[in-house]
C-alpha cells in the first residue's frame, strides 16, 4: 500500500495495461504533455505509434475510436473536459452506444472515454458539466465515477480490459484526492458500490466527487447520534441497483448525492429505483441534494451556493431524520 | 478568379490619426493584460485567463473597420477581441474578478467576456464554437440588408475542428457578410501547429472560392489593409473572406500552465525572437520614425491607459461580489410579455 492521489493511480493503470497489452493505444489533446497529468510518461515509454497527440477535432475523434476499436484495438480516448463530450457527441451516441446491437452483436468496441468533470474551480460554464445523466441515457455505455485512488485505479483496469465503451469521468480540481493504493494487481468490479462507511439510521448515495463530502458528512453526524451508511456507486452503468436497497432496506432512508443538475440527474434514477424496488422499506420520502438547473456561474459565491457540501447533506439527513419516525 | 479580384477592391492605407487610435487600442489591451497576469499571479482571479499578448495587431486591425452594429465572435483568448470592438475594459475586469458590476454580472469570467450592445457576442470556452455563431450573425445581417458584417476570430487549433469547414461551404454558399480571421500563434495549446495541423490553413478557404490571404498578423498597416478588402467586400454583398494572420503567442496557453506543465514546449530563444518583432513595438517606431507623434506624445498615451487600468482594477476590486443565489435567475428569459 502506497498513498498516491487519484491522478497517479489513474496514470499507473494506463501504464500498467499498455506495458500488459500492446493492442492498446491511447490518443487525444495534448496527452503527451499531460495537462492534468493523468497521461503522464506515455508517449516516452510507449512511443508516438501508441500514444498520440491529436488536433482538436473532437467530432472525428470519437469516430476514430469507434473505427479503430472495430479494427482490433483497446482505444483510450482523452478528451480533457467532459464538455468536449459534446463536442464529439455524435459518435458517442449514434456509433458507439449502438453499432453492437446495429450490427446484431457483430461490433465489439473496447473503448475507455477519459474526460475530467465537474464544478467547483471557476472554470464557468464550458468547462464544469456533469454529464453523466446524459451518458446514462444513452444505454449502450458504461459509466464509470470513481471517487478515491484505489477505485480509480481499478475501474480503470477493468474499463480497458472491458469489452464495451466506457466513459471514466474523473473528478476534476477536487478529485485529486489522496488514498491507499495496493501495490499488488487488482481489478474494480462494474456495478458493485462500495460501503464507504456503515450505519443503520440513514443511507447516503454518493457519486463521484460527492463521496467525500458525503463521507464528512457522516462523521460530523454520528456525532450527533446519527449513525449514516455512505454508498459510492463506484459505475452507475452498471448500478449496483442491489446493493442499494439493501442498504435502505436496513436504514428506512435515503440521500442522493449528485453533482449532475436535477432534472433526470443520476440521483432521480437512483430514486426512482428505489420508490420503485423498496418503497416498502422506506420510512421518509427519498431525498436528492442536485444541483439546481442552471449551468454553472463563474463568480466562486454563486458556483458554490449551487454545489452539494457537507453541510447540506447534514441539514438534509437531518430534515430526513426529523420528519420521519426514529 | 477570386485571388485576381482583389484588384477591383480598395488599397486604401490607414491615416495617420486611424495609427495612432490603433496605436493607442494596442496598447490598452497591453497594459490591461499585463495587470490581468499580475493579478492572476498575485492569486486576486477566480479563475484563469489566456492572455492575447503580442496579437494585439489582429483584433485591432480588423475591428476598426468594424462599428457597434457589426458583429464579433471571439475566442478562449478574447480580451484583445473585446476590447478592440469597443468594450469597456473596467467591466470586463470586474468580470475577470468575479463581482456583480462585470460585464456579465460575474455569471461568466475570462472565457465569456461579451458586450452585446457593442456587436461583441462573445469570447468562447469552446474552440471553434464561435465560427457558426458568426456565421449566424452574417446571415442576420444579410437578412436585415443593411451592410453589416459578422467576424470570427478563431486559431491555428480552432481551424482543425469541422465546424470551420461547415462553416465556410455555407457561408461561400449563401454569400454571408462574414470574415473568417485565422489567428495562427503557433501553437494549440502546448502542441506546436505543425504537429497537428496539414498543409496551411488558408488553403482550405479556396476550394469554397473564399478570396483568403495570409497576412503578417504583427504588422498593423498588413492587418488592416487586408481586412479593409475582406470587409468591404462582405458590405458590398460580395460575400465571405478568409484572412490567416501570422503572429505569436508570448505569454503561456493559460498563465496557470507553469504550475502544472513538467517540462516546456518551446525554447526562450523562440520566444526572445517574437519579442523583437513585437506589434506594439513595430507600431510605435513607425509612429515616430514617420514623424507621425513625437515622444512626448507617446509618453501621455502611456500615461492615461496606466491610469484607466489603475482605475480599472481599483473598482473591480472595489465592487461587490454577485447574489450567491444569482445563477438560476438568469437561465430563462421567461415567456413573452403579454403571454399568457
Ligand atoms: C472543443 C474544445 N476542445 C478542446 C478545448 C481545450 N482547448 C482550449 S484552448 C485550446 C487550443 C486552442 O488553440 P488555438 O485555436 O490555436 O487558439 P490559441 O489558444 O492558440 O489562441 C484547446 C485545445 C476546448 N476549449 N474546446
Ligand atoms: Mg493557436
Amino acid at each position: 500500500m502506497a498513498r498516491k492521489r487519484l491522478i497517479q493511480a489513474i496514470n499507473e493503470a494506463l501504464h500498467e495495461e499498455m506495458a500488459r497489452d500492446p493492442k492498446v493505444i491511447l490518443f487525444g489533446e495534448d496527452v503527451e504533455i499531460s495537462m492534468f497529468g493523468d497521461t503522464a510518461g506515455l508517449h516516452d515509454r510507449f512511443g508516438p505509434d501508441r500514444v498520440r497527440n491529436t488536433p482538436i477535432s473532437e467530432a472525428s475523434l470519437t469516430g476514430m475510436a469507434v473505427g479503430a476499436a472495430a479494427g482490433g484495438y483497446r482505444v483510450v480516448l482523452h478528451m480533457m473536459f467532459a464538455n468536449f463530450l459534446y463536442t464529439g457527441f455524435d459518435a458517442i451516441a449514434n456509433q458507439m452506444a449502438k453499432l453492437r446491437l446495429m450490427t446484431g452483436g457483430q461490433i465489439e468496441l473496447p473503448i475507455t472515454i477519459v474526460a475530467g468533470y465537474g464544478g467547483g474551480r471557476s472554470t464557468a460554464a464550458q468547462h464544469s458539466d456533469t454529464p453523466y445523466p446524459l451518458l446514462m441515457n444513452l444505454g449502450g455505455l458504461n459509466v464509470a465515477v470513481p471517487a478515491t485512488p484505489r477505485d480509480a485505479k481499478g475501474l480503470m483496469k477493468t474499463a480497458i480490459r472491458g469489452r464495451d465503451p466506457t466513459v471514466f469521468l474523473e473528478a476534476g480540481g477536487r478529485g485529486g484526492e489522496s488514498g491507499e493504493v495496493p501495490d499488488e494487481e487488482y481489478l474494480t468490479p462494474f456495478g458493485e458500490a462500495a460501503v464507504g462507511r456503515e450505519g443503520t439510521d440513514v443511507t447516503i448515495v454518493a457519486i463521484g466527487s460527492m463521496v467525500r463530502p458525503a463521507m464528512r458528512a457522516a462523521k460530523l453526524l454520528d456525532g450527533q447520534g446519527i449513525s449514516a451508511e455512505v454508498l459510492d456507486c463506484r459505475t452507475l452503468v452498471p448500478l449496483d441497483e442491489d446493493g442499494i436497497l439493501r442498504s435502505v432496506a436496513k436504514t428506512g432512508r435515503l440521500v442522493v448525492v449528485d453533482e449532475a443538475r436535477d432534472r433526470c440527474s443520476a440521483a432521480s434514477h437512483i430514486a426512482a429505483v428505489v420508490a420503485e424496488r423498496g418503497f416498502g422499506s422506506l420510512a421518509a420520502p427519498i431525498r436528492r441534494l442536485t444541483v439546481p438547473d442552471t449551468a454553472m456561474p463563474y463568480a466562486p459565491v454563486a458556483e458554490k451556493h449551487l454545489l452539494p457540501d457537507r453541510e447540506k447533506i447534514v441539514g438534509a439527513v437531518k430534515v430526513l431524520m426529523a420528519g420521519s419516525a426514529p | 478568379m477570386q485571388q485576381n479580384s482583389d484588384k477591383a477592391f480598395p488599397n486604401r492605407a490607414p491615416t495617420n490619426g486611424q495609427l495612432l487610435s490603433m496605436f493607442e487600442r494596442m496598447l490598452t489591451i497591453r497594459r490591461f493584460e499585463e495587470r490581468l497576469g499580475e493579478d492572476f499571479h498575485a492569486g486576486k482571479l477566480p479563475g484563469g485567463v489566456h492572455l492575447y499578448i503580442g496579437q494585439e495587431a489582429v483584433a485591432v486591425g480588423v475591428c476598426a473597420h468594424l462599428d457597434d452594429r457589426d458583429r464579433i465572435a471571439s475566442t478562449h483568448r478574447g480580451h484583445g477581441h473585446f476590447i478592440a470592438k469597443g468594450g469597456d475594459p473596467a467591466p470586463m475586469v470586474a468580470e475577470i474578478y468575479g463581482k456583480r458590476d462585470g460585464i456579465c454580472g460575474g455569471m461568466g469570467g475570462s472565457m465569456h467576456v461579451a458586450d452585446v450592445s457593442k456587436g461583441i457576442l462573445g469570447a468562447n470556452g469552446i474552440v471553434a464554437g464561435g465560427i457558426p455563431i458568426a456565421a449566424g450573425a452574417a446571415l442576420a445581417a444579410q437578412l436585415d440588408g443593411d451592410g453589416r458584417v459578422a467576424v470570427c476570430f478563431f486559431g491555428d487549433g480552432a481551424a482543425n475542428e469541422g465546424v470551420l469547414m461547415e462553416s465556410m461551404n455555407i457561408a461561400a454558399l449563401w454569400q454571408l457578410p462574414l470574415i473568417f480571421v485565422c489567428e495562427h500563434n503557433g501553437f494549440s495549446e502546448f502542441s506546436p501547429s505543425d504537429t497537428v495541423t496539414a498543409g496551411k490553413i488558408r488553403e482550405r478557404a479556396r476550394p469554397f472560392g473564399l478570396p483568403a490571404e495570409l497576412v503578417d498578423g504583427n504588422d498593423i498597416v498588413a492587418v488592416w489593409r487586408a481586412a479593409d478588402r475582406a470587409i468591404d467586400r462582405a458590405r458590398t454583398g460580395q460575400g465571405p473572406s478568409f484572412i490567416e494572420a501570422a503572429t505569436y503567442r508570448i505569454r503561456g496557453h493559460l498563465e496557470a500552465e507553469a504550475h502544472f506543465l513538467s517540462r516546456s514546449y518551446r525554447s526562450e530563444e523562440e520566444v526572445e525572437r517574437w519579442r523583437r518583432n513585437d506589434p506594439i513595438d513595430r507600431l510605435s517606431r513607425h509612429l515616430l520614425s514617420s514623424e507621425i507623434c513625437s515622444e512626448a506624445e507617446i509618453a501621455a498615451i502611456e500615461a492615461r491607459i496606466q491610469n484607466s487600468v489603475e482605475e480599472a482594477a481599483a473598482f473591480a476590486e472595489r465592487a461587490d461580489l454577485p447574489d450567491a443565489d444569482r445563477a438560476p435567475g438568469l437561465m430563462f428569459a421567461g415567456p413573452a410579455p403579454g403571454a399568457a
